[in-house]
């Protein structure tokens, strides 16, 4: 009884309708999260006393940074999923989240360089967690171009499962890196959850935007996985009730 | 001879597990030398692109021992990507690896032993080349042994990593470029700590630090590559 | 698509549509652990083709099947889905009883796979080659591997590089490596082509000699295949659906 749902999260149908519906729920959340917190970051938080206003890319460049990481995991977990299992939903989501995350790694890498241009004085610096963040939209692309290089889709799920499992251990190394080496990065600061350093008005549109960048690649998530098993399924007879 | 069925059971007389390595090994090796060209065609790439740098650089020995570590870990890197096309390329093709897979032994094994005997007739060709290449790049006599054993350290790494790419890519036609996507992102380090390495024993250094890192990231290769190498095998050949 | 009309297998068994098989041959009664291959309901896809649609056969010690087929038609698919090689998206395989999948490699251990093309190095010779092949699943010596190529006929050759050797040579070499390999069951794919008369008749004597000892044989092949003793069963596969999705 506990594996019904399990179950059913694996059919076609029914993850494409579950997504048709929820899509608008977090699609709506993440725009007004994204707008208030790009708000609030921009205008009504006060400059650092610092670095000025150069800071405020922080409220791009952070949380980028983190869902690069995230979906990066996502990806590697659905992979997993779909080839222990042998669910295509799963495998399909993993297919869906590549570009997302590709497309957030590289804005955290083009916001991060325009940052350092104004606080080390050069776009690009060989630090440890700028170059792991690198390598990981390599991984992305090679995710990617593994899954067009196969003609048949299983064959292009299953290998690029195994691609995006083994790439994983780069996660923890970007994550763990400002911690490891002596970087030119800052050591976290926001997620320090016993008393963070940073005051509430520029923490919380910081939060803001974070939980709108995650909400927006769970509604990206959604559209792509639904354009993805319409593209898989296009045979099928449950399509055609679907569609009309 | 017949094959009475019934009567012999596969299991009683099955290879033995250092047997079968044994095998893997002897096989490779026997076919490599008899296509020996295909054995030098990496190393004669390794001194091409050494040969490249001095010159698009400058031919002054200063200057190019500077630069010799990055370049003799980039031309190894490159041309340990070459030979990467025929470690499961011929088997592939002609219905081998499929055998191996079917043969009832454990596939993660005799595809570490295959990965092994790559290495051997790569890798280790290598390192013995590099510090020629870096003898024409200025580099002091005295860390010819430094740089033997950080490549091919490096190169057990490489081999590892570089089999799980390969084993990936076995159903893609003219896989090269995809390849090196795949292989050098995760070969990075390699070529940070191996460089590091190299660099540290031109200067006369201790290169004991970057070298045991090398020899983690090589340990860690040896327990995790095999299996994902198998993994992807077994993928390519549903 | 409809099952063509077949002549009659020159053995007197009846063709059959695969999907009826299940039906038709009961299991034999006997203890679990005796050589016995079943299929339950095997549905594969490749991409949207739906190749094999609910297959079921039941085989058991001392039984050949024919499975014959147009190109096309799913044979090479349903030996490799036998194998384990492919993944089936229902259905199951079972030897002696037990799922395949529990444990793969002791089914491995009893089952000798050819494929379309004779599985040799071209570099090696044929007794290199069989050493290195069958010599991972099972201890040989030498003189094992040259009575195996003497019984085929292939001790003239037996130093030569392979790649020097003609087809029906080199598979000659592969059905020395069926006999080394003394596996209880053996799914060959087209294991007639390229042997000339002589070496066909060689191939009916192995698989009756394989028979005769207990051993099942599983050939996919639109020809006859050429054994005396043994009766071969032969069933007909359809060509695939080229309608309907996977699940």
């Amino acid at each position: 009884m506990a594996w019904t749902w399990f179950h059913r999260l694996g059919s076609p149908p029914y993850i494409y309708g579950l997504a048709m519906r929820l899509t608008p729920w977090f699609a709506w959340t993440a725009g007004l999260l994204i707008v208030g917190g790009t708000f609030g970051g921009l205008v009504l938080a006060p400059p650092d006393y610092q670095q000025g206003d150069d800071y405020r890319i922080i409220y791009v460049h952070a949380p980028s940074a983190w869902m690069s990481l995230m979906v990066y995991s996502t990806m590697a977990v659905s992979a997993a999923v779909g080839l222990i299992w042998r669910i295509k939903v799963a495998h399909a989501a993993a297919a869906s989240c590549a570009p997302v995350g590709a497309s957030f790694t590289f804005v955290a890498l083009v916001t991060g360089s325009l940052w350092g241009q104004r606080m080390w004085g050069t776009y690009w610096e060989w630090d440890p967690r700028l170059t792991f963040e690198l390598i990981l939209l390599f991984q992305y692309l090679g995710y990617m171009g593994l899954r067009s290089a196969i003609e048949d889709t299983q064959r292009a799920d299953r290998a690029s499962a195994v691609l995006a499992v083994v790439g994983i251990v780069n996660v923890p190394i970007i994550h763990y890196s400002v911690l490891w080496w002596n970087s030119l990065h800052q050591a976290p600061s926001v997620m320090q959850l016993a008393k963070p350093t940073i005051p509430p008005s520029m923490l919380v549109p910081l939060l803001m935007m974070f939980l709108g960048f995650t909400l927006l690649f769970v509604a990206l998530l959604l559209v792509r996985v639904r354009a993805e098993i319409l593209n898989r399924e296009r045979s099928a007879s449950w399509i055609r009730e679907a569609v009309t | 001879m017949s094959s009475s069925a019934l009567e012999v059971s596969t299991r009683r007389g099955a290879t033995s597990f250092f047997e079968v390595a044994r095998l893997m090994l002897a096989r490779d090796i026997r076919l490599a030398l008899r296509k020996r060209g295909q054995l030098v065609q990496p190393l004669a790439f390794f001194a091409i692109v050494t040969t490249l740098f001095p010159l698009g650089i400058s031919p002054e020995l200063s200057r190019l021992r500077e630069v010799a570590p990055g370049v003799l870990w980039v031309a190894a890197l490159l041309s340990s990507l070459l030979a990467l096309e025929f470690l499961f390329r011929d088997d592939a093709q002609d219905g081998t690896l499929e055998q191996h897979v079917l043969s009832g032994q454990s596939l993660t094994w005799m595809l570490f032993a295959k990965t092994a005997a790559h290495w051997v007739l790569t890798g280790v060709p290598l390192a013995l080349m590099a510090p020629l290449a870096g003898m024409s790049l200025g580099v002091p006599a005295s860390s010819i042994g430094g740089i033997i054993l950080s490549v091919a350290l490096g190169t057990v790494a490489l081999s590892l990593i570089g089999s799980v790419g390969a084993a990936l890519t076995l159903g893609v036609k003219r896989n090269g470029a995809l390849l090196s996507l795949l292989t050098l992102p995760l070969s990075m380090p390699v070529l940070i700590f191996g460089a590091r390495a190299t660099e540290l024993a031109i200067k006369g250094e201790g290169f004991a630090a970057p070298l045991y890192l090398l020899g983690a990231i090589a340990v860690l290769g040896i327990t995790l590559a095999p299996l994902a190498t198998a993994m992807a095998v077994r993928i390519n050949m549903e | 698509m409809v099952a063509q009309s077949v002549d009659t297998s020159p053995y007197g068994g009846k063709p059959l549509n695969l999907r009826d098989s299940a039906a038709i041959f009961p299991m034999s009664a006997g203890p679990m652990s005796q050589p016995c291959l079943q299929a339950e309901n095997l549905h594969l896809w490749r991409g949207d083709h739906h190749v094999l649609r609910g297959v079921g056969l039941t085989l058991s010690a001392g039984e050949c099947l024919q499975v014959a087929g147009s190109n096309g038609a799913g044979k090479t698919s349903l030996l490799r889905t036998l194998t384990g090689l492919m993944y089936p998206e229902e259905g199951r395989v079972l030897w002696r009883g037990a799922d395949i999948r529990r444990d793969l490699a002791g089914f491995h251990a009893d089952l000798a796979y050819i494929g379309h093309e004779p599985p040799l190095k071209s570099d090696l010779t044929p007794r290199e080659n069989l050493r290195y092949w069958v010599g991972v699943r099972r201890e040989l010596s030498g003189t094992l591997v040259d009575q195996a190529l003497e019984r085929v006929g292939a001790t003239n050759y037996r130093q030569r590089a392979v790649r020097t050797l003609s087809a029906g040579q080199k598979r000659r070499v592969a059905l020395a490596g069926l006999l080394l390999m003394a596996a209880p069951l053996w799914l060959l794919d087209e294991p007639t082509t390229h042997l000339d008369a002589e070496g066909q008749r060689l191939l009916g004597v192995l698989i009756d000699e394989q028979t005769a000892g207990g051993g099942l044989v599983v050939a996919a092949t639109h020809q006859a295949l050429p054994v005396v003793r043994t009766l071969a069963r032969r069933v007909e596969l359809n060509a695939p659906d080229l309608s309907g999705a996977p699940p």
